[in-house]
Formats: structure tokens, sequence, C-alpha cells
């Protein structure tokens, strides 16, 4: 299908381990830099808690902004690595095998991300922890099963949990890799996390089933992840969010945003780490063909939503839909999430050129993520600005500095936690690497040169 | 068991918000100063919505509405609530409980009638107001919901008394603060559960509406349509002119 360069296992070794067992002087700015803005996110939190959600942007009509835009974004994001990585093992893709490890701890640190956001924007934060953990067994009170908001956090730590399980599994015998090529702390730190892992044949029979496992059973929960994220809006009775339309629609959102993320992250890692032997071109030229696919389906539940909402003849609906297509700044909102999100990237992805340029595919994957988070801001915020037949009651919303700095933050933190994760473990699976080295291998059977292991 | 409804007669109400005052100062709903209402998160359990008809002086009309929580018997905001902060109680009520609230405004959200209010700010008086907030209500913290009661602990204390003197409740025996300071008699509160009550036979009357009945919420506050001087009459002449 592909070319293949041929490296041998202990170039494979060394390139990939160098990050982590070697420090270069630019991370520890990179680092410091993105500290600060943790900081100044933590402080946010801070404020928040002192002085009372007063100090958001938030007001009578529109109790739920830009935290909440933050959050669907994010869980939108940690879609993809998952499903990439989950569907290419179980289609056995082989040139998934640089791509999953980076797009499965997008995964995990996106989600944690996201996860944070609902809680911090509750009114009492300290109690809030009550409620994603039940509670006062004592006298009886448990959360309320009828409410979306249980259900959330049930989906997204049931995910959380098994990306992280997926991730853990793929990484032992790196782990073990790892061990065997460091001395004092960090030996011990390698081989506390690798289990024992040894590499018998035993063992690794169990990590390729653990592995398989995992992904079959994580694809249905990332489905229903986005779906339930998006009956918190459908189960309300808010014009606008009240539509059966909303599961889908946020699931494909959900892929096209966060596959669009992880073409974005493999082009830094291939220029921070200089992966150019591991992500090369056909990796983004396989994403974008994905992407054109995904991207379309979501413009047609775009789309379906508006008609939806306009088909009804409800005049509440009709009154939100009015505002986002022609006042400000929602109808130059609606103009800028097409724009970014489908008009500029999907046609250029039509061409194998721009697939194949690392670069055009960084700044169109980049965009498709600027107009999908808009996508979520014109999402949720207009119904509530404009809820039933009170005019008396409706009202604008503007962010506050808070608010802004909670997003930037969040931005922060997860790339914080990319650099982190990519100093401490392998951000390119070794053992995949070595393992689709040998599959591509060619044997000779009498005089015939055949491939070792047939696959793809 | 009784079932507490209420009825706004907007033929009588003159917009004078003296409800809105008496509820703030029997429930120590927070002052809503200059400042917090151009922050658009006032509290108000009870407001009156003011919409003008016609710009010009005779044709010019002013139409005014009480609002308040419509205790709706299939509420929009109770299921939506993670903690079960609030719940309808067995006489009718939809009450909040501010010590399990976490503030997470979803039932704000999933409101149509715009009628709860999130705490955004720690609730402050002037240092001499303090003495005089109601020792029966209890007063919220930052980052909880609020809203109407119906006057709970008037409720409460009607029903003591009543329990003390060994009789049943009447008729009228409950007021919540609106209802008392209402000069007009708009407002009329009571047992629905009682076709005798006056809340129910004047909710019986041909002028009577539900705010959003379609949402099928089934609120327990009746309205009654305002009468158009104008337009008195104007039903039986129109077959007439035709």
């Amino acid at each position: 299908m592909r070319e293949r360069k041929v490296l041998s296992d202990s170039l494979i070794n060394d390139e990939l381990l160098r990050f982590p067992l070697h420090t270069p002087t630019w991370f520890w700015f990179a680092a410091g830099f993105l500290g600060l803005f943790i900081l100044a996110f933590i402080s946010a939190i801070g404020i928040m808690v002192v002085f009372g959600l007063g100090v958001t942007g938030l007001n009578k009509p529109v109790m739920w902004g830009w935290m909440i835009t933050n959050f669907v974004f994010w869980v939108g994001i940690s879609h993809a690595g998952v499903m990439i990585s989950a569907i290419l093992r179980l289609s056995q893709a082989e040139w998934r095998r640089p791509v999953t490890r980076a797009a499965e701890v997008l995964t995990v640190f996106s989600l944690a991300t996201a996860a944070l956001f609902p809680l911090i924007h509750t009114g009492r934060p300290w109690r809030a922890i009550l409620w994603v953990f039940p509670y006062d067994f004592a006298r009886g009170i448990w959360p309320s099963v009828r409410s979306p908001l249980i259900w959330d956090p049930s989906a997204i730590f049931t995910y959380l949990t098994g990306s992280t399980l997926f991730v853990y599994v793929a990484l032992l015998p790196d782990l073990a890799v790892a061990r065997d090529r460091t001395t004092g702390w960090r030996h011990a730190f390698y081989s506390a996390l690798a289990l024992g892992f040894r590499g018998t044949p035993r063992q690794w029979k169990l990590q390729t089933i653990a592995g398989i496992l995992l992904s079959a059973l994580i694809l249905p929960v990332f489905v229903s992840v986005h779906s339930i994220v998006s009956w918190d809006f459908a189960v309300a009775l808010v014009p606008v969010w009240h539509g059966t339309v909303f599961a889908p629609y946020f699931v494909i959102g959900a892929v096209h945003s966060g596959v669009s993320a992880v073409a974005t992250m493999m082009a830094v890692l291939r220029w921070v780490f200089r992966l150019e032997n591991y992500i090369t071109p056909d990796h983004f030229d396989a994403l974008g063909r994905l992407l054109v696919t995904v991207g379309t389906a979501w413009l047609y539940f775009f789309f379906l939503d508006v008609v939806f909402a306009l088909f009804s003849q409800e005049a509440e609906e009709v009154i939100v839909m009015q505002q986002r297509l022609f006042e400000w700044p929602w109808n130059f909102l609606t103009v800028m999430l097409l724009v970014t999100a489908y008009v500029i990237p999907v046609p250029l992805w039509l061409s194998r050129r721009v697939r194949r340029s690392i670069t055009a595919m960084f700044f169109t994957s980049l965009l498709v993520n600027v107009g999908m988070w808009t996508e979520r801001y014109w999402i949720i915020v207009p119904g509530l600005m404009k809820k039933y037949d009170f005019s008396y009651s409706w009202d604008q919303f503007t962010p506050s500095l808070i608010e802004i700095t909670l997003v930037v933050g969040s931005f922060a933190i997860v790339f914080f936690g990319l650099l982190l994760f990519a100093k401490i473990f392998p951000i390119i699976p070794i053992f995949e690497q070595k393992e689709g080295q040998i599959f591509a291998e060619e044997i000779e059977v009498g005089r015939a040169r055949v491939p070792a292991v047939i696959r793809e | 068991m009784p079932k507490w409804g209420m009825l706004v007669d907007l033929d009588r109400c003159s917009g004078c918000r003296a409800c809105v005052a008496a509820c703030q100062i029997e429930n120590n709903v927070p002052i809503n100063t200059e400042e917090i209402v151009n922050q658009r998160r006032g509290i108000q359990w009870i407001r009156i919505e003011r919409y003008w008809e016609g710009t010009e002086y005779p044709a010019a009309k002013v139409r005014n509405g009480a609002m308040l929580c419509q205790h709706c018997r299939n509420a929009p905001c109770e299921p939506v609530c993670p903690v079960y902060a609030t719940y309808h109680n067995s006489e009718g009520l939809n009450t909040q409980i501010y010590n399990r609230c976490i503030g997470t405004r979803y039932c704000a959200n999933n409101d149509p009638y715009n009628v709860r209010f999130f705490n955004y700010w720690e609730p402050q008086w002037p240092e001499s107001y303090y003495h005089y907030l109601n020792p029966d209500v209890t007063v919220r913290s930052k980052g909880v919901m609020e809203k109407c009661t119906f006057c709970v602990q008037r409720i409460r204390r009607t029903e003591r008394q009543a329990k003390r003197e060994g009789r049943a409740l009447k008729d009228g025996d409950v007021q919540p603060a609106c209802v008392q300071a209402c000069p007009t008699d708009a407002l009329v509160f009571g047992d629905i559960s009682d076709t005798g009550s006056r809340v129910s036979r004047l909710a019986q009357d041909k002028r009577h509406f539900r705010v959003l009945e379609s949402l099928g919420t089934d609120p327990v506050v009746f309205y009654l349509k305002k009468v158009d001087p104008q337009h008195v009459g104007d039903a039986a002449k129109q077959p007439a002119a035709h």
C-alpha cells in the first residue's frame, strides 16, 4: 500500500527514547510557559470559589456560557483518539502504528480537562464532588438518575477509565524497553510501571488480547459519551436545544473536531520531536481523506438542525434561529464557523497535494477546531438568550476575563499534559513500530519473495 | 392535604409592585442594587413584567403581568437536578433545598418562565438591614439557586397555629406576602383541591388561562385575562357587523 522505511531496531529505540531519556533545554522553557497559563487557570478557579460566579459573564437568562462550551469542545476532541486507535486496531490498518498512542493520550488529557469544567462551573464545587460520587447513604439521599447531569459524569468517567487503561496496556512493552535502558530512579520508576513485562510469549498474547478487547469495548462508550453530552441539551425545554437530532449531530461534530485535532497534533509532534521517520505524509493523507467524509457528514447534520428548527414553525425556535442567522454577532459567527469548519478545509483536502503537505494539514485542521469551538458556542448560548415569550427576561451574554482565562488555560493544561507524557513515555509506540517492521519483512519461499505476514 | 395554588387577575393588577417589595422583605431576597441589575442578575421571586402596546398616548397601552414560580405539577426544572435539590412536595409546592443545591443551574435553563434565580454573589445588605431579616427564612449563600416558595414559612406557621387551636385550616388563612400586600386584590391564594375555595371558584372564570400551557407543565398559578374597556362586548358585536 505504501512505502516503508527500513529502520534498525536500535535506531528505533534510540530515536523514540531520545526525548524521554534526555532533556533538551527548550523543554523547561515550554513547561514554564505553559505552567504560567495553568497558574492563571488555577487562580481563576480560586477567584470563582472565593467571590462567587458573579466574576463570570453569566447572567439570569444565560446560565451556561463559555465554560460549558469549552466542556463540550474538549469532550469532542477526546473522541478522535480512541476512535482512530480502536477502529484502526480492530481493522488492522498498518498505518495506525505510529499515531495510536499520541491520539489516545490526547483523548485522556482532553477528557480530564473537559471533566474539570462542569465541576468548576457549579456554584458550590466543594459540594459538587458529592454529586459525581453518590453520597449521604445514611439519609438515603442518592443522586437523581433522571438528570442528564448524572448520566454525564457516569459516561465521562467510564470513558476516562477505559481510555486510560487502553493507553496503559499499549504502553507496557515500551515501559519494559525503557526499564532495560535506564539506571537509578528512572529504572525503578519504569520497573514499577512495567509490571514485570519481560516479553514472554504468554505476556505478549495477554497484552494483544487486552488491547483488542479494550478496543472493542471502548467503541460503544465513545459513541455514547458524546450522545449523552448532547442530551444535556436535548433533554431540556430550551428552544433550539430540544431536538432529537442532537445525539448523532454531536457525535459526528466530535469526530470532525477530534480527527482534526489529531492531525494538528501529529504535525506538531513531527516538528518538535523530529519524527520524520515515523509520521509520514501518508498519515496525513489518510486522515485528510477521513476528514472529507466526516466533515461533510457534519455539515449535513448542521443543516438538518437548522431545518428542524424552521420546519416545526414554532415561534420560539424561529426567533432564536433568526437571531443566529441575522443578528450581530451571531450572523458573523454563523458564517465564520461554516467557513472555518467546512468551506476552507474540506475542498482543500480534496487535493492530494494538500493532504500530503504537513504545513497545509496543520493549518487546515487547526481552522476546523476554531470553527468547531464556535459551533458549540453557537449551539449552546443563543437558545438561552431568548427563552420563550418573556421578552422581559431576554438578555445577552458577554464572557468575562475569568472565562477567557479558563478557556485559554484549558488549552495550556492539555498541551502541558501531552508534553509531560512525551517527556516520561515514548509518544510513538516502540513495540508497534518494530512489529510493523516484522510484518513488512519479506521472506524467501523457494524462489519467490513474499511478505512475511499478510496484512492490509 | 391541601394543594396550594394561586390566581392572578390581570384585570385588577395595576402594576404597583407592592407584591415585589413584600416578597423581597418577607423572603430575605437580596437587594437588587443598580449594579446587580446592570449585571442582569436581579433576583425577584415575583416580578411585574410590563409590556407596551402602541407608542403614542391614547393608543399606547400598558400591560402588566405578575410572573412568579408556577409550581408546575409537571415541572421541567425538577428532573434535571442531579442532587434532588428541587422536588415536588406533597402539598404541591415546588421546593428548593438550599443545602443540597450545588448550583449546576440546569433547573434555571430548563425553566421556561425564568423564575429561578442564582446567587452569583454572596447576598449583602446594608449593615442596619441585617436586623430586619426574617428569622423564619434561610439566608441563601452564594452558589445556590432560589425561587418562590409560596411563602412556605407562612403556610407552616398557619398550619401549626391551626393545629394548636385544634381546628382545620380555613380558606384564606394562609396568605403569602405578595397576596397580603396586593392593594387591588389581584392575587388570590388557596387550596386548589378544595373546589369551594375562592381560588378554585375564580379559576373557573371564562377569562382563565395558564402561561405557556402548550408546554404541558401543568402550572397551578392561574391567570384571568385583562378586560379591555374599549373592547367590552366586542365578541357580542362582531357577528352583527358581518
